[in-house]
């Protein structure tokens, strides 16, 4: 679909996924403040403990690409990755439980905002471990090939995971087993405190894979229309041919690395450029001109804030695990041997 | 019943198991062509590319593959060589397949067996003769299982494909032309140890190719008077807690010995748990702490020979020395 014949009822679907992300992380990092104690901070405040890696400034990555997923279809996501989940389809209550911690969160409190997963919506769960996920993205599509059927995997990771070895691994096997997976380079130009260009040799993410020999497109990653045109046609080629695509989009960090990081080590002029690329506001501006009133966008942005507002009451107001969940979900065999 | 190797009696488990649930699928390198030690042969043939998946080299991927295949519904046998190239799946292993369902809240199983060789080969030096059990072992989330004969290479890998766990499965490169009767129908339990040798004056607990070792040392040690009870864990984790425990309490010593390097070996951990519960005493033998060397001389010094357990043996009853 062609950002022109972009109807307004899509637009104001894709800034929909956009608000209700925007919303949650900004939640989720004001939950969140004086949660790591290796920033100085106590613990004893905070409602969200631990590293929280805020997505705020890459919306339309998720919300464009998701936009092009079936519920049928798989998703393996990163430590940055409550926007993925969001726009697959997943209840912002339980990703907000989860993040406090609760018993009530996706994971039973087990897994914080680094892993949260939902199988139901074949959401295969995000990875505290960079480039993690593609080879088990890689597996899934195995599985759903052995199925039959033209699902896919879409599978994120970052502008960092090009530099890890199942990049090249899992893009190889990929393109030599001709698998269904969508491979999505959220490129936000930042690798924890490093500027990932000055680590990265070559052309990047887009020309090593395809010296690989997957075909994919570059896009502006807060550009959801164009994102979510990109993704409609690798998908399209993925769900014809069976055979993996690339989407190299590149967006920006506006947030630290982690919610507690000032990202000091960045200038002002940087983010204030990109703060003037905001996805938001672009697809505003967008949607302004395809006849839709800033009304209806206010009605949107309310509308995520409440529906925010309601999942962190529910979460602050959710039973903690029982002290006894430790011990289970572990393994099968000799599941009662963990005091050994 | 039929006489069978090592390698033959696993061939033909995974081959009962792949034509009975059509989730099970085997993938690593060179598993079209039966596998560098034939443990895969004609399984292609019999099931097809896409369930006998020939992989490129790359452990990372061969691993992270089949976490992605279990969470999505499959029952993945993955081929990874040797444990020493294991090493470098480390994180799909420790971080992803032991971690997924925890992590998950339970949401995901991560049903797979990794299938890693571990031990002593004539001549392979220190990259391809290593035994990492208890590193595996250390590892909440996962199973151990280390067979040391047809039977059990037969059974065990049936019940460990079985288990709905991840599971480091770990044969012996030495005992893959290991032959004895098998019997196909036998099933067996994961964590279930198995008695050897009965014995009255010492209890004497190994795994894998050690187990032979074991029951050579037994039988020297009889002409001596010293009378061996030879347990084959089989299991590394679980361990079988209540065999070694209940040996242990009638013949009132234990000695574990493997082929692991001794210090923070598995056995270590034996030894400190039966010493804790029973207050008897104890007494590890394994390998020195030195990197396995090519040549003979050098390797044998890695080796944990009969001798050397006769000798722990002895040492551990208090009887002396022969010659001495």
């Amino acid at each position: 679909m062609s950002a022109i014949e972009m109807s307004l009822e899509h637009a104001l679907a894709l800034y929909r996924t956009m608000a209700r992300i925007r919303a949650f992380e900004n939640a989720a990092e004001e939950a969140s403040k004086g949660g790591v104690a290796a920033f100085g901070a106590s613990l004893a405040q905070a409602k969200v403990r631990g590293p929280l890696h805020l997505s705020t400034g890459q919306e339309a990555v998720a919300a464009g690409v998701c936009a092009q997923l079936r519920t049928d279809d798989l998703l393996t996501s990163t430590h940055r990755g409550h926007g993925h989940t969001i726009a697959k389809g997943a209840s912002i209550e339980r990703m907000m439980c989860e993040l406090f911690g609760r018993a009530t969160g996706y994971n039973g409190g087990k897994g914080g905002s680094m892993h949260i997963a939902d199988f139901s919506i074949g959401m295969l769960g995000a990875n505290g471990v960079v480039a993690a996920g593609i080879p088990i993205a890689v597996g899934a599509a195995h599985a759903l090939r052995l199925r039959g059927g033209d699902a896919l995997v879409a599978c994120f990771f970052g502008d960092g995971a090009i530099n890890r070895g199942p990049f090249l691994e899992g893009l190889n096997w990929a393109g030599i087993h001709r698998l269904p997976v969508l491979f999505v380079c959220e490129d936000n130009r930042w690798s924890a405190t490093t500027e990932t260009g000055a680590m990265t040799a070559g052309e990047g993410a887009l020309a090593r894979a395809q010296a690989i020999g997957v075909p994919g497109v570059a896009v502006n990653g807060n550009d959801v229309f164009a994102v979510d045109a990109a993704a409609a046609a690798l998908s399209a080629q993925i769900r014809a041919d069976g055979a993996p695509r690339f989407l190299h989009a590149v967006t920006y960090r506006i947030k630290g690395h982690v919610s507690v990081d000032a990202a000091a080590y960045r200038s002002h002029d940087e983010v204030a450029r990109a703060l003037e690329q905001d996805p938001l506001e672009l697809a505003a501006i967008r949607i302004a001109a395809l006849g839709g009133e800033r009304a209806a966008l206010a009605a949107i942005d309310a509308q995520a804030q409440a529906e925010i507002a309601a999942a962190v009451a529910a979460a602050d107001a959710a039973p903690w695990p029982a002290q006894s969940a430790a011990y289970t979900d572990i393994q099968d065999t000799g599941a009662e041997r963990w005091r050994d | 019943m039929a006489r069978l190797s090592y390698v033959q009696a696993a061939c033909n488990a995974l081959h009962a198991v792949m034509q009975q649930d059509a989730r099970v699928v085997t993938l690593g390198e060179d598993v079209g062509r039966g596998g560098v030690f034939g443990q895969y042969r004609g399984l292609q043939q019999a099931f097809g590319a896409e369930r006998v998946i020939d992989t490129p080299i790359s452990e990372a991927t061969i691993m992270g593959a089949a976490v992605g295949m279990a969470l999505a519904g499959l029952r993945p046998v993955v081929e990874l060589r040797v444990v020493d190239f294991a090493l470098c799946a480390m994180d799909e292993v420790v971080n992803q397949a032991a971690k997924a369902r925890y992590m998950f809240g339970g949401q995901g199983r991560v049903p797979l067996v990794a299938r890693m060789p571990i031990g002593l080969w004539r001549g392979s030096a220190a990259q391809h003769s290593q035994s990492l059990e208890a590193w595996y072992a250390h590892v909440p989330g996962l199973v151990v299982v280390a067979p040391a004969t047809p039977q059990d290479n037969h059974g065990l890998l049936g019940a460990a494909i079985a288990s709905g766990d991840p599971v480091i499965y770990m044969e012996h490169k030495e005992l893959w032309g290991l032959e004895d009767e098998v019997d196909p129908t036998r099933i067996e339990r994961l964590g279930v140890a198995a008695l050897r040798r009965p014995g009255s004056d010492l209890t004497l607990v190994t795994w894998s190719r050690t187990l032979h070792d074991a029951l050579a040392a037994a039988e020297t040690a009889q002409d001596e008077g010293l009378s061996i009870e030879v347990i084959d864990l089989r299991t590394i984790w679980p361990w079988d807690r209540e065999a070694v425990f209940a040996s242990v309490q009638k013949t009132g010593r234990l000695l574990v010995a493997h082929e692991a390097v001794q210090a923070g070996g598995f056995g270590a951990e034996i030894a400190a748990a039966t010493a804790e519960a029973l207050g008897v005493p104890v007494r590890r033998l394994g390998a020195p702490r030195i990197p396995v060397g090519y040549a003979p001389p050098l390797e044998d010094a890695a080796r944990v020979t009969p001798q050397a357990i006769v000798a722990a043996a002895r040492e551990l009853v208090g009887a002396p020395a022969r010659g001495a």
